[in-house]
């Protein structure tokens, strides 16, 4: 059974794991996915955003259409069934990678530590499948993982200032694309120029949790080639899902 | 009044202003903070002297108020917070208090002066500002450039587009809304047990001071350490946060994270302030001091449903501006003008005439 913890009084959340495992994350899963499936037919009125992380599910929920007494226990019925969940629809992407350069300054010294050569480790995180775990520290700014082993190393000490918009990072077992520039710790290892949030949209960001996802290395050339027709609109961040 | 909508020009925005709604409550999910206005029952007070709707975007400002001039034909005004208004039109210049509605003309000049206490107030403007929504809401989220005018705080030369104006009379609060000095009230938890007995006994009876490291996303305190049961449990797998929640890093000085928190966060939450107390918390100026003390969840539910009908219960008791202050005639003619009841020109129709 999960714990519920208390989040003041207009959120909670339900706790699988007190750290990062993978038989939380299917339960993390699977009760976004009964949460949402309640929803749509007209339950838990009170409900109005749900947000899932690598080991819980936050509740955010209007006091002034139901209390939290009233939606944990609907909420308690739903983590007892999981299994009638239906599955989750699972979005599959390859995304275009610049590796190394200027957008990947770190890269170099990732793969010193790690006693590889820098196209080992390009290679490593390009073709590992990572899942997207959750959202969040930006719009649209989704942790995924595991990443290989090899390319593990705890995030920056001191952080940058300023991290470039688009930039490929790693961290622990982690990897993520900064869909906005910002300050940020992690290892720079590459660019891509994928759109990662349009608040124009009614999903706004592109990865879901759940979603599976690939890197494809591209030279320079490709790069600029792929970013000049993202941008000339002839090309759209939806075409890099691929079909299982 | 009802006319095609026009602007408010900016000619000095202040340190910091932006445009500010209730917030963007349905996209945490995608990692979309909620932003909003730091100071939601000001804005929802000033929106009901203009005449708005709780769903209205006004303007937060931060220590002074904007400078502007008015390029439509008629608004209605009203500052929520210790501020006051200077309007220059045709007819010479005059003050408004806060927690009064005022109309101002087109080419009016209008100034909002400083905060006379603690930080951040708010101007609702009649039709509210009506800036593109995005996700639902016009709250401005600087650092993804979402809502508001282009996603920033405003600039001199700005154009503010305003909503359609209605026929509201411009109201005023006869008593303005007085924040108490009580203790603010937090629900313990989600990590509470993250920390040893005497760090939760030294949050509930220490006395904290506001620091000057306080923005929009968040409040650093200062005062007695809050130790963690062990280092390692200063920080924990991301979990879902909440604007109120008071999270505390490894040197065990707490920071409440206010309107632009993260959606997530890595460090544990001791607790987490409760709706009703938050505002109150977030307007306070650096070197004010804070104390806490805790409250069930059904409880602090209900605090929050209470302080809802109290807003309101409040705006039951505003007046016309033109009764609420007796001597502002110009807003007396504005009413009559739309009422149609009393003609000013005939002493005969001013009702309760004692001349």
């Amino acid at each position: 059974m999960p714990r519920f913890l208390s989040l003041g009084d207009r959120a909670f959340t339900v706790e699988f794991a007190p750290d990062i495992n993978a038989k939380a994350r299917v339960a993390v899963t699977r009760l976004d996915t009964a949460i949402a499936a309640t929803r749509e037919d007209g339950g838990l009125e009170a409900v109005i955003d749900v947000v899932p992380t690598f080991r819980s599910l936050t509740v955010h929920y209007d006091p002034l259409v139901a209390g939290r007494a009233e939606i944990e226990a609907a909420i308690a019925t739903l983590t007892d069934s999981p299994e009638n969940a239906p599955a989750p629809e699972l979005g599959l992407w390859t995304f275009p990678v610049l590796y190394g350069g200027e957008g990947g300054p770190d890269l170099p010294r990732l793969a010193e530590a790690a006693g590889i050569t820098e196209a080992r480790a390009i290679d490593l995180h390009a073709s590992t499948e990572v899942e997207v775990y959750m959202l969040g520290f930006q719009p649209g700014f989704a942790f995924m993982g595991d990443i290989d082993a090899a390319l593990r190393q705890p995030r920056l000490t001191e952080p940058r200032i300023r991290v470039p918009a688009g930039s490929v990072a790693v961290a622990d077992r982690l990897t993520a694309v900064y869909p906005w520039e910002s300050p940020g710790g992690w290892h720079l290892i590459g660019r891509s120029p994928i759109r990662f949030f349009d608040a124009a949209q009614t999903r706004p960001s592109l990865l879901s949790p759940s979603d599976r996802v690939t890197f494809e290395p591209v030279a320079a050339k490709r790069y600029a080639e792929i970013e000049a027709a993202l941008q000339a609109g002839e090309l759209q961040s939806e075409s890099f899902r691929r079909t299982a | 009044m009802s006319g095609p909508a026009g602007t408010l020009k900016i000619r000095d925005p202040g340190p910091v202003t932006t445009v500010q709604d209730a917030g963007r409550l349905t996209a945490r999910r995608w990692g979309v903070p909620v932003a909003g206005t730091l100071v939601p029952d000001w804005l929802f007070l000033a929106n009901a002297l203009v005449g708005n709707g709780e769903e209205a975007a006004g303007l937060e400002f931060w220590l002074t108020g904007p400078r502007f001039t008015v390029e439509t034909d008629a608004v209605l005004l009203a500052v929520g917070g210790p501020a006051e208004m200077k309007v220059e039109g045709a007819e010479g210049a005059r003050s408004v208090p806060p927690w009064t509605a005022t109309r101002a003309e087109r080419g009016d000049k209008v100034g909002v002066g400083r905060v006379g206490s603690g930080t951040t107030a708010v101007l609702a403007v009649s039709g509210g500002i009506d800036t593109r929504p995005v996700l639902g809401s016009r709250a401005t989220y600087t650092r993804a450039a979402l809502g508001g005018l282009d996603g920033r705080a405003l600039r001199p030369g700005d154009d503010l587009p305003l909503g359609t104006q209605g026929s509201a009379e411009p109201l005023a609060l006869g008593d303005p809304p007085i924040d108490q000095d009580d203790p603010i009230r937090v629900v313990l938890g989600p990590q509470d047990d993250h920390f040893q007995p005497e760090a939760l006994e030294a949050f509930l009876n220490g006395q904290y001071t506001v620091t000057d490291m306080v923005d929009r996303m968040g409040m650093r305190l200062d005062g007695p350490a809050l130790a963690h049961r062990v280092p390692e449990l200063a920080q924990i797998a991301s979990d879902g946060s909440v604007p109120g929640a008071v999270q505390v890093p490894g040197n065990g000085q707490p920071i409440v994270l206010l309107a632009d928190a993260q959606t997530v966060g890595g460090y544990p939450k001791i607790a987490t302030v409760i709706s009703a107390d938050l505002p109150r918390l977030a307007r306070l100026a650096p070197g004010e001091m804070v104390r806490f003390v805790a409250v069930g969840v059904s409880e602090a539910e209900e605090h929050y449903r209470r302080k809802i009908a109290s807003l309101r219960a409040l705006m039951k008791q505003a007046k016309p501006t033109w009764l609420a202050s007796g001597l502002d005639l110009r807003c007396l003619y504005a009413a009559n003008l739309i009422s149609g009841m009393v003609d000013m020109t005939r002493p005969d129709h001013f009702p309760g005439n004692v001349s």
